[in-house]
């Protein structure tokens, strides 16, 4: 701690900081366009300037850059001295000479921090009256739009995408006032973060592109605290809805998970909540089609069916939420409840939850990753199934660079000697997989080999590490070697890493990493153990224990079974196509879902379910962690007709017309707690979020800005008539601006918002997302009301260590019935965010990839056709060589358009030619 | 003494005051009769508000909100959309309740294009509420209003079709990247 | 026939006769009273330099049955909080106070209700009991701008009557007496306004604060009492409040006329048309003083009431009736 003294005030600070952190940290405003909590200082803008005085009685100073300077004891500064303000105000002054007269046209106005340290500043008046500056932009892709003639020169995104991402297609160009950020030709940004530039850049030279095309000022839309639905690792969003649609993502600060940062799925990938071809109404199935009906038709229809029926199945899905899954459990009852994973899922999510659950070592955090210093990565390629995750693990890369910087006495903040110093040396991280992946650049060693030999090296690993593990008989030398390698480094490690899951498709490569874990922390280290799942919600399904698809798919083939509800899913993609047709041709099958899917259409009755913006549920991410998502809006209030709502509505209501209690006005708390009761797994749910009868200071949290606007014109071409506001019996916010919409002032609870209810940034005077430094207990640490979400079971340190002792017989290559592995891609392999426009554009076209060798073998070259029969079913697929796969081993992108979802480890037989 | 004077001449005031009021029984009247005679209101007078175009003859508005923002009862609501051809940015809709109106000019004062404007229009009564919603297409006509040279694509930074970067008012042309010239 | 002929002795013709004139009257105060809500729109109007109510039928001349209908369709609210039975009795009271002192105003020879000998004690009888409509009415409505609006009007009747009846006492003393006839019929040679002029002046800024008008409408002011007496009253009931108000400025100014403009004494024109003339006279002069007066502060004119009418009113009886006797005793 460090006593610092601010215009005569005496505050105590964290020494570490610089001034700037420091003083935002306490809630003193200084203007800042350079300095960014997570990329630390550079002084390029000097927009910052405070006088620093020697003493107390110094009266004479000096300017200093509040980012440069250390918050040490007896550092004297002043921010409002005459002098300070001058030098800043016409800082601001130079840095909107150039700037165009854009604001009406430029999606950054509302949410722009040149606007907001503009005002801060106090520049009011152009007084340069001579030729503008300009650029020429460039098309960066479906995602980014790009408009250079705003830039003030910050560097933030040069530095975010180049150093921080690790982004290799933009730069800086040009020289002296002429400098250009963009990338050498004109083409889309490739990096998976790139969509973090929209936030980051502090004026609107990056803006959002898909919200573009909708466009709507930040204070005009309406927000509510949501989970990012697109992976399992839960970071926390922001939906912006206007008139019925959801029109942006924004990052939702939690300064245990995702930060300041998404990935590209989770901010572009909501499309599919606005398609026009989603159900909106209830359908029952007419002479083979699916006809709209009334809500009350569909619920008489289903309540003769339900009460009718022998024996009901009920298929949850792992991208519902746990009350909707909770709730059809309840209708079906628990021995006819299925896991919505596909069988081989299934079996490795209960592997993951296992190992997580009863073994010593509970899951790290996202942020926490980044303090790591040493890194494993075994079998999962976290770039394309868990994308944040890979960023996270980009900066325990970077963290060497820390190192280097406290040997020379730097301080930790200084980015630009960061940089100088690091370059290219990173912390220690093994990355193995079955292919190449995007964190091989910054990886020490890469390991290319079939998931079992991966197994068999991370079990080799854990054996170095802790003799106690079970030991791999028969490894060649150099994997030996690697092993021993890859062991020391780990534990020389402060903090080492293992992050692995489910991606790979192997039981094998999670109880190895498990194994490695567990022997680091027999070793006494504080390991961080990170396993990626499926899907948003797997952790959640995968705790509530039920039996596994095939069952019910056999039970329905075979008559055991009539009827089979199933909630958000769609179950050509858990099985193969003929398994699922001999189920659902039988079955009469009642479809809960808001996406127009293949099993859709084999529905008798289709009920019209609520995505993650429309409803209110609670998600369990892969560390554990049960997190709420709001309705950000109430979908009747601009169409009336609608009849969508969450799918444990809709279940509660079946479940009250089977039972013919009339009671179907279940409200979220009622459900989320009878889960609770009835699952002690869930126990903590409840607490996951305030319940609906929360108040603060009296009152809900208001899910709009006080700003927003239109309330009294944008229905009237309905009705002139305005109806009232919708209520929300589900949740403590408010749909409208009537409601708590403070930042809290300090650590009293009286006005304190939980962190889960802090639906979007906003301060006085701080409209941009740098906003967040309000609701911070010290600029880029947690949120002032608590980081949203609780655990659902803590760390088992008492559990002995029981290792795997199964060891994986090596990989045989057979170059003529090949093994298929899917290549997971971080645009196309999750259903609902590839059914988003700018994300579809970017999925890649469907190839087949091999190594050379065996091209060589079936005399292929790049680009050539050749038929590919996996499973029975033949594909014609362009060649596509890639030496980093194995020998033995082909890829196919998962969720490339015509290919069929693929069980990992299937053989494939190739031939040569167009396909018969 | 110094009260009688005081009582008698306040007394002598009122009696002044009196023959002051009753002679403006022949005063020109402020009011007029109204409809048979028409007032006389000036130009800025706010009335009706309607959406005007540039002096080239397109949409003035470029959906930029701040006349939403700052209405008062939120009786303005329109949704961005940009035209393909030159990248202009317009309102696909643009709805005023007047019901609502109160007809303060904040929007006009907001508007950084001069597209929304008051008139001095103020005859507007329906005999059903749900006509005082005009839509765009009510409210957009085909002149300059009152400020007749203003186009605001000519002074934004932002290009469109027929105005590249460079060509606005007061713009330098693109920097050449690869220059290293002072 | 002659049965029924029988019935009609002199003395129930006398009635009769009594009853129509008493039902002609009270027709013609009350309509007469209910048209000066429009005289008074429009002068004010005129005097504002606008134009005032002028659509309705010739001149706007019909606005008052517009605003008639209107208060009649009202909502006849009555709050949950007033003493109900006085809150519905006051407006009647000050309606039935006022209509009652017309009894003895003589409109024109012969044309009077009644001639009472004590005439203008009646007259003052009456007025006492009207100042209890508002007292009651501002008490019954249970709300603290009533009931200061109430009070306000008891401690100005109280204080504005006594220096009103002293200075009516001038006349009756040049009269010699208490009969608004022979008070008339004493003017026929020269109206009391030119011996009599500090009466009238008196007299008049009595009535102006008796009838509650601007610049003395103090127990109702706007500014500071919300309506005063009648903030809790709606519809018709405030109606009723209302039009007891324009009666009175109807009866104070056929008095004035009575006691020091000659009633109906005058040249060419009949009696009655003469009287009217007058009486209308004064009362657009009542619209005047609002037009053009402020309102003194509550104080300011409790002082003035005390410290110089009375006085000034306790003087002219002096010196009237100094003058009488020394008269007399010539």
């Amino acid at each position: 701690m460090a006593t610092i003294h601010v215009d005569g005030k005496e505050y105590e600070v964290d020494g570490s900081d610089n001034l700037l952190h420091a003083c935002l940290s306490l809630g003193l405003n200084i203007p800042y366009f350079c300095w960014h909590p997570a990329l630390g200082s550079v002084g390029a803008c000097r927009q910052c300037a405070v006088k620093q005085f020697k003493d107390a009685d110094d009266t004479r100073g000096r300017l200093v850059m509040s980012c440069l300077t250390s918050a040490t004891t007896g550092t004297y500064i002043s921010i409002t001295d005459p002098e300070a303000v001058a030098f800043r105000a016409s800082v601001d002054e130079f840095l909107m000479a150039n700037h165009p007269h854009d604001c009406p046209v430029c999606e950054e106005g509302g949410h722009c921090h040149l606007q907001d340290m503009t005002v801060m500043t106090g520049h009011s008046l152009r007084r340069y009256h001579f030729t503008k500056r300009t650029h020429l932009n460039q098309d960066l892709g479906p995602f980014i739009n790009h408009e250079m003639n705003r830039c003030i020169a910050c560097y933030r995104c040069d530095r975010f995408y180049r150093e921080y991402a690790g982004g290799t297609d933009f730069g800086v160009f040009g020289a002296h006032d002429n400098v250009y950020f963009g990338r050498p030709t004109p083409g889309t940004l490739e990096n998976e973060f790139s969509g973090n530039l929209t936030e980051v850049c502090p004026t609107g030279v990056f803006t959002d592109k898909t919200h573009s095309e909708r466009y709507v000022r930040k204070w005009d839309m309406q927000y509510a605290p949501s989970v990012c639905m697109h992976c399992s690792l839960g970071c926390n969003v922001s939906p912006g809805e206007r008139y019925g649609e959801i029109r942006r993502i924004e990052n939702r600060y939690n300064g245990t998970i995702n930060h300041y940062f998404l990935c590209d799925r989770g901010r572009f990938g909501y499309g599919y909540t606005n398609r026009k071809d989603r159900p909106r109404v209830a359908f029952i199935a007419q002479d083979g089609k699916l006809a709209q009906a009334s809500t009350e038709d569909a619920r008489a229809r289903l309540g003769g069916l339900l009460r009718g029926a022998k024996h009901v199945v009920g298929i949850g899905s792992p991208r519902a939420s746990l009350e909707s899954n909770f709730a059809l459990r309840e209708l079906v009852g628990a021995e006819n409840f299925f896991d919505g994973h596909s069988d081989a899922e299934h079996v490795l999510v209960a592997q993951a939850i296992a190992i997580l659950r009863d073994g010593p070592v509970a899951s790290t955090t996202l942020k926490a990753l980044e303090s790591g210093d040493a890194a494993l990565v075994l079998g999962e390629d976290v770039m394309q199934t868990a994308p944040r995750a890979a960023l996270s693990l980009r900066q325990a890369a970077r963290g060497l660079g820390q190192k280097l910087l406290a040997q020379q006495k730097l301080q930790h903040w200084q980015a630009g000697a960061l940089e100088n110093l690091a370059q290219d040396h990173y912390n220690p991280i093994f990355v193995t997989a079955t292919h190449a992946t995007r964190l091989d650049p910054i990886a020490t060693e890469t390991c290319r080999a079939a998931v079992e030999d991966q197994a068999r090296l991370g079990l080799a690993v854990a054996h170095f590490i802790d003799p106690a593990a079970p030991a791999v008989a028969g490894l060649d030398a150099a994997t030996e070697a690697r092993a021993q390698r890859i062991a020391e480094c780990l534990l020389a490690a402060e903090r080492p890493l293992v992050v692995s899951g489910t991606g790979a498709g192997s039981a094998e490569i999670l109880q190895a990493a498990a194994n490695v874990a567990w022997a680091l922390h027999a070793r006494g280290k504080t390991v961080g153990f990170f396993l990626a799942f499926p899907e948003a919600n797997s952790f959640g399904l995968g705790l509530m224990d039920a039996r596994p698809l095939g069952e019910a798919l056999d039970a329905l083939a075979n008559g055991a079974a009539e009827v089979a509800i199933v909630v958000e899913n769609d179950l050509f993609r858990r099985a193969p196509t003929a398994r699922v047709e001999a189920a659902l041709d039988k079955a009469r099958l009642v479809v809960v879902d808001h996406q127009d899917t293949p099993t859709t259409r084999h529905a008798e009755v289709l009920l019209p379910a609520a995505t993650v913006f429309e409803g209110d549920g609670t998600v369990v991410n892969n560390e554990g962690r049960a997190q709420r998502y709001f309705q950000v809006f109430d979908t009747a209030y601009y169409h009336p007709d609608i009849a969508t709502t969450e799918s444990w509505r809709w279940l509660r209501r079946l479940l009250s017309d089977v039972r013919g209690d009339g009671h179907d006005a279940s409200t979220f708390d009622e459900v989320s707690s009878a889960c609770a009761a009835v699952l002690p797994q869930f126990t903590a749910i409840t607490k996951a979020a305030p319940q609906a009868k929360f108040r603060i200071l009296g009152l809900k949290a208001a899910r709009t800005p006080h700003r927003y606007s239109g309330r009294t014109a944008m229905r009237a071409n309905l009705s002139v008539h305005e109806p009232r506001a919708s209520q929300d019996a589900d949740s403590p916010l408010a749909f409208s601006m009537e409601g708590f919409n403070g930042t809290g002032t300090d650590n009293t609870p009286a006005d304190q918002r939980p962190g889960a209810l802090v639906s979007y940034a906003w301060a006085p005077g701080w409209n941009s997302p740098q906003a967040w430094n309000k609701f911070q207990d010290e600029v880029g640490g947690h949120l002032r009301g608590g980081d949203p979400g609780v655990h659902l079971f803590t760390a088992n340190t008492q559990a002995s260590t029981t290792y795997f002792t199964h060891i994986p017989a090596a990989f045989v290559v057979d170059n003529t019935t090949p093994r298929v592995v899917a290549l997971p891609q971080i645009f196309g392999s999750e259903l609902l965010s590839s059914r988003a426009e700018p994300v579809a554009s970017r999925i890649t076209e469907a190839y087949v990839a091999m190594n050379g060798t065996l091209a060589a073998t079936l005399s292929l070259a790049e680009h050539d056709s050749v038929a590919v029969t996996i499973a029975g079913s033949v594909l014609s697929l362009p060649v596509r060589i890639s030496d980093a796969l194995p020998d033995g081993i082909i890829g196919v992108p998962d969720g490339a358009p015509g290919i069929p979802r693929i069980a990992t480890g299937a053989q494939a037989t190739l031939k040569v030619g167009a396909a018969a | 003494m110094n009260d009688i004077k005081r009582i008698l001449i306040g007394f002598w005031s009122n009696l002044v005051t009196l023959w002051l009021i009753f002679a403006h029984l022949w005063r020109h009247k402020d009011t007029v009769n109204y409809p048979e005679e028409m007032p006389y209101l000036p130009p800025r007078y706010r009335g009706r508000i309607i959406l005007t175009r540039d002096p080239d003859g397109d949409e003035r508005c470029v959906a930029c909100n701040l006349c939403a923002a700052v209405c008062p009862v939120g009786c303005i609501s329109l949704q961005k959309a940009e035209r393909p051809e030159d990248g202009r940015w317009y309102p696909e809709w643009f709805r005023i309740n007047f019901s609502r109106c109160i007809y303060c000019g904040f929007c006009e004062e907001a508007c950084p294009t001069a597209a929304i404007q008051l008139t001095p229009d103020f005859e507007l009564a329906e005999y059903d509420r749900q006509n005082m919603v005009y839509e765009k297409e009510h409210l957009l006509i085909s002149g300059t209003g009152k400020y007749h040279d203003y186009n605001f694509y000519r002074v934004a930074g932002m290009s469109i079709a027929g105005k590249p970067k460079g060509a606005a008012e007061s713009e330098a042309q693109p920097i050449d990247v690869k220059s290293l010239l002072p | 026939m002659s049965a029924i002929a029988a019935w009609f002795t002199p003395e129930v013709i006398a009635v009769l006769i009594g009853m129509v004139k008493a039902v002609v009257i009270l027709l013609v105060v009350i309509i007469a009273s209910a048209w000066m809500i429009w005289v008074e729109r429009r002068l004010l109007g005129l005097w504002q330099d606008r134009w005032g109510p002028n659509r309705v039928w010739w001149l706007g001349i019909g606005q008052v049955v517009a605003d008639m209908v209107k208060i009649f369709m009202k909502e006849d609210w009555i709050p949950k909080f007033v003493d109900k039975p006085v809150f519905i009795l006051a407006p009647a009271i000050a309606m039935v106070m006022t209509l009652l002192a017309f009894a003895v105003i003589p409109i024109a020879p012969g044309w009077r209700i009644i001639d009472l000998n004590v005439g203008v004690l009646f007259f003052l009888a009456v007025l006492s009991l009207s100042a209890y409509a508002v007292m009651l009415g501002g008490w019954a409505s249970n709300s603290k701008y009533a009931l200061f609006g109430g009070v306000r009007a008891a401690a100005q009747m109280l204080s504005y009557e006594v220096f009103m009846g002293l200075a009516m006492m001038g006349v009756v003393i040049q009269a010699g007496s208490f009969s608004f006839d022979t008070i008339v019929e004493a003017q026929t040679g020269l109206w009391y306004v030119v011996p009599q002029f500090l009466g009238f002046i008196l007299f008049l800024l009595a009535t102006i604060a008796a009838t509650h008008r601007a610049p003395f409408d103090i127990p109702e002011a706007e500014q500071e009492l919300t309506a005063g007496f009648h903030t809790e009253y709606s519809g018709m009931k405030f109606g009723m409040f209302f039009v007891a108000e324009y009666i009175s400025i109807t009866l104070m100014s056929a008095l004035v006329v009575t006691l020091f403009f000659g009633g109906w004494h005058g040249p060419l024109l009949p009696p009655v048309v003469w009287f009217c003339l007058k009486t209308g006279l004064f009362m657009c002069f009542f619209i005047l003083l609002r037009a053009a007066l402020a309102r003194p502060r509550y104080d300011q004119f409790m002082e003035s009431g005390w410290k110089v009418m009375l006085p000034l009113a306790l003087l002219n009886v002096l010196v009237t009736g100094g003058i009488v006797v020394a008269l007399a005793a010539h």
